[in-house]
């Protein structure tokens, strides 16, 4: 049955068809139709945001807290490049979001109308894909395309650009079923001789790790489940990028931590050290490699990833395995248990006692005060206080972050939402709105920064209006204290423009948004002030005010291996290089 | 250590081709490129080039099947073996784009590029120049008494040979289609 219907109706009908339920958006003249459409219906959910950066993030929240996609329904031109931001960290991170953008009408396109800007071309290298459509009859399967394919292969964001002529005129609905989606087919089973390489090096390896990341989590909870299975069957260590935090529960006892640029010392050590290191998932980063030439320089490299361009960019595999993960990590499990369960156990006890040996180290520890609340110190708190609870937690981006992603322990997938690739300070407070928005019951914490999260603290005005009873958390020292730490290691102490001046009253400024303000400054008063903050049913803003200096500890500066990292207790004064100071 | 039985650097049965990761030899290769031929396609494959740093030496594109509405592009580039890797598997991410062929790993190959050449000359220099083209097998396809248009097929070393037989004979204008390259055998 064909179905003939205006444009705006059509996106509305596509959205029901593919299952959505949440919008998040800000209306403009260019996609009036669209929205005169939602408000002719209940079963689509559209959240006002109060700014479309805000809108992209928030979709971001909600699409990696359910795995699902998130929506996102902007106008033209000013509307659109304010996503653009949204779009590149959800690029970086591979994020499956629809991002809906209004167009002038297709005769205008081009002539510098009224809020006019070449959408298409300004999100091509920062989409996935995108389309302008220029029929309103080719509008539904464009739609169900775009589903298609920012949820296929590795995900990531889509841009739909629907000119208003479009959005009125009336075309015939192509269902879900009848778009064409066949030419978009990543590959999802690893090639077996592959798989059957990597096994027989599992059964020999004497230092074996894994190594995490974000494509175990978008792979599904399937995947989390199977390297949970491989892990413990095996006994090898396993370690996670910032992105994969949660695939590998915090209290299994193979986890190492974090690895990374301010990873846990046992976890950089054993990379490189090791002499199996398996890739599940994770694409190399530069936060991860530090120096590529001596980056565990004595290892066998497997890399699964279910992207061909993720294989060989930076480092080379010595067994490229190209598939998702699920597929793969189970025909290794089945592989790996067909061939008897082989593993090197002499090996791996020498190998587990040298681990032993690293993590009394003791690479977190920090010198405690009892008059100035250490950042460490309220995030020890707030994992204390909070563990055990239906939690999930948020990130801005800078110290904070990577003190959170210490500090904090991850015991499930899907429960910590940071901007890894691109590094969005703005990102955590939206984003915690999407997450409690798809999680109305559970704890939502955005441990955030005060530098950060002025960046899009307009989105209080959200949190207050749908009741989102988002907890920010900013660990406030009134300083961009990643920057300042840096200007420390690379610059000489000259603290070019990294304090926060005029910073406003949080708890005023939360009270003017019609939240909570807490505001904390003494250790002994953090317990009751967290227990305050969660107790509340509503938004708060807590300003917990942390020691202004603190530095983030280990750190492997740029340009350097892993086995060059410095702690805390280090003389930092110029450790990085004058090559390093370029790799930023 | 016990040997892990992998020779490192190789990909027996991988899906990649893994050379000298260490190869800083600049190669130049030919890629042709299976595109649906839709809005916007070129820009992505363009944009794809200048965003990541890769060079584009020539570059043709023209739709080749007009039921389907595919094109193929035809692109040389230079780069190390890593980098003409990392172009392939680029190249086979963008959405819109099927095949990607390098068509100088693949086996042997025709290429052929077409080019006009606008001579001016009199005397002596037009009759050489006549000559030369008549050695080179182009054709005239416009002629005034003062000038000539030559049209000239080959692959590009050759037309490069022609262009500089025609500089000092009066060689005022050179237009050049680029490479269109396909793989020999059925």
């Amino acid at each position: 049955m064909t179905q003939a219907m205006t444009g705006a109706k059509m996106v509305v009908q596509a959205l029901k068809d593919q299952g959505v339920e949440v919008v998040f958006g800000y209306p403009g003249g260019a996609v009036l139709p669209i929205y005169d459409e939602i408000f002719q219906q209940n079963e689509i959910r559209h959240i006002l945001v109060r700014h479309e950066q805000g809108a992209v993030h928030a979709a971001e929240g909600y699409a990696r807290s359910t795995g699902k996609p998130g929506v996102v329904l902007v106008t033209s031109g000013p509307g659109a490049t304010n996503a653009v931001t949204g779009i590149t960290d959800a690029l970086l991170d591979s994020i499956p979001l629809v991002v809906l953008t209004g167009q002038v009408p297709t005769f205008m396109v081009g002539n510098d109308a009224f809020q006019e800007a070449d959408t298409v071309g300004i999100t091509r290298p920062c989409t996935k894909h995108n389309w302008l459509v220029k029929e309103t009859d080719k509008l539904a399967e464009i739609l169900h395309q775009a589903f298609h394919v920012a949820t296929t292969g590795r995900p990531g964001p889509v841009l739909i650009d629907i000119p208003k002529d479009v959005q009125f005129a009336t075309g015939t609905y192509t269902e879900p079923r009848r778009a064409k989606v066949d030419h978009y087919r990543p590959r999802l089973k690893g090639d077996m001789e592959a798989i059957t390489r990597l096994v027989e090096a599992m059964e020999t390896a004497e230092r074996p790790i894994f190594y995490t990341g974000g494509g175990v989590i978008n792979s599904g909870d399937a995947a989390s489940q199977l390297l949970r299975e491989l892990v413990d069957a095996t006994g090898f260590p396993v370690t996670s990028t910032l992105m994969g935090l949660g695939a590998y529960p915090a209290s299994g006892k193979n986890w190492l931590g974090m690895l990374g640029m301010h990873g846990l010392y046992e976890a950089n050590l054993a990379m490189h050290d090791c002499d199996l290191m398996i890739n599940i998932g994770a694409r190399f980063d530069d936060r991860i490699t530090g120096r590529v030439a001596d980056f565990s320089p004595h290892s066998v490299k497997a890399h699964i990833d279910i992207d061909p361009s993720s294989i060989n960019k930076t480092i080379r595999a010595d067994i490229p395995i190209i598939g998702d993960v699920a597929h793969v990590l189970e025909d290794v499990v089945r592989l790996w248990k067909s061939r008897g369960r082989k593993v090197n156990k002499t090996a791996h006890a020498k190998w587990w006692a040298r681990i032993e040996e690293w993590k009394k180290i003791d690479c977190l520890k920090y010198e405690p005060s009892g008059t100035i609340i250490k950042p460490q110190y309220a995030l020890q708190r707030l994992e204390a206080l909070t563990k055990g609870r239906d939690r999930y937690i948020c990130t801005e981006v800078g110290q904070h972050q990577m003190w959170a992603a210490q500090f904090l322990g991850f015991e499930a997938p899907k429960r910590w939402m940071t901007s890894g690739g691109l590094g969005t300070m703005g990102y955590g407070f939206p984003a915690s709105i999407g997450v409690q928005l798809a999680h109305p019951e559970a704890l939502v914490i955005n441990v955030a920064g005060e530098g950060s999260w002025l960046m899009n603290m307009q989105e209080m005005g959200t949190a207050v209006q749908y009741h989102l009873p988002v907890k920010q958390f900013i660990l406030n020292n009134e300083r961009l204290g990643m920057v300042r730490q840096w200007q420390t290691l690379l610059h000489g102490g000259r603290y070019s423009h990294s304090w926060s001046e005029a910073l406003p009253d949080f708890v005023k400024l939360a009270e003017a948004f019609g939240a909570k303000g807490i505001q904390c400054t003494d250790p002994a008063d953090l317990d009751d002030a967290i227990m305050d903050m969660i107790a509340y049913d509503g938004p708060v803003l807590f300003d917990c005010l942390v020691e202004k200096h603190e530095n983030c500890f280990p750190m492997i500066p740029s340009g350097e291996p892993h086995n060059k990292m410095l702690l805390g207790n280090a003389s930092t004064d110029d450790a990085i290089g004058a090559s390093g100071a370029v790799l930023v | 250590m016990a040997a892990l039985n992998i020779e490192k650097g190789t990909s027996r049965h991988s899906a990649y081709d893994l050379r000298d990761p260490n190869a800083e030899t600049i190669e130049t290769h030919t890629l042709a490129v299976l595109v649906d031929n839709e809005a916007g396609v070129l820009a992505r494959v363009i944009g794809l080039f200048s965003g990541r740093g890769y060079n584009i030496d020539s570059l043709t594109v023209a739709e080749v099947d007009h039921e389907g509405h595919t094109s193929r592009i035809t692109i040389v580039t230079t780069g190390t073996a890593a980098v003409i890797e990392q172009i392939k598997a680029q190249l086979g991410r963008i959405v819109p784009v099927h095949e990607v062929h390098d068509l100088t790993t693949e086996g042997p190959s025709v290429e052929r590029e077409l080019a006009l050449f606008k001579v001016a000359g009199k005397g002596e220099k037009r009759v050489e120049a006549m000559r030369l083209a008549d050695i080179f097998r182009a054709n005239v396809v416009d002629s005034t008494l003062e000038s000539f248009v030559f049209e000239i097929t080959g692959t590009p070393g050759k037309i490069d040979a022609f262009a500089d037989l025609m500089r000092p004979l009066g060689l005022r204008e050179m237009a050049r289609t680029g490479v269109a390259a396909l793989s020999r055998g059925a």
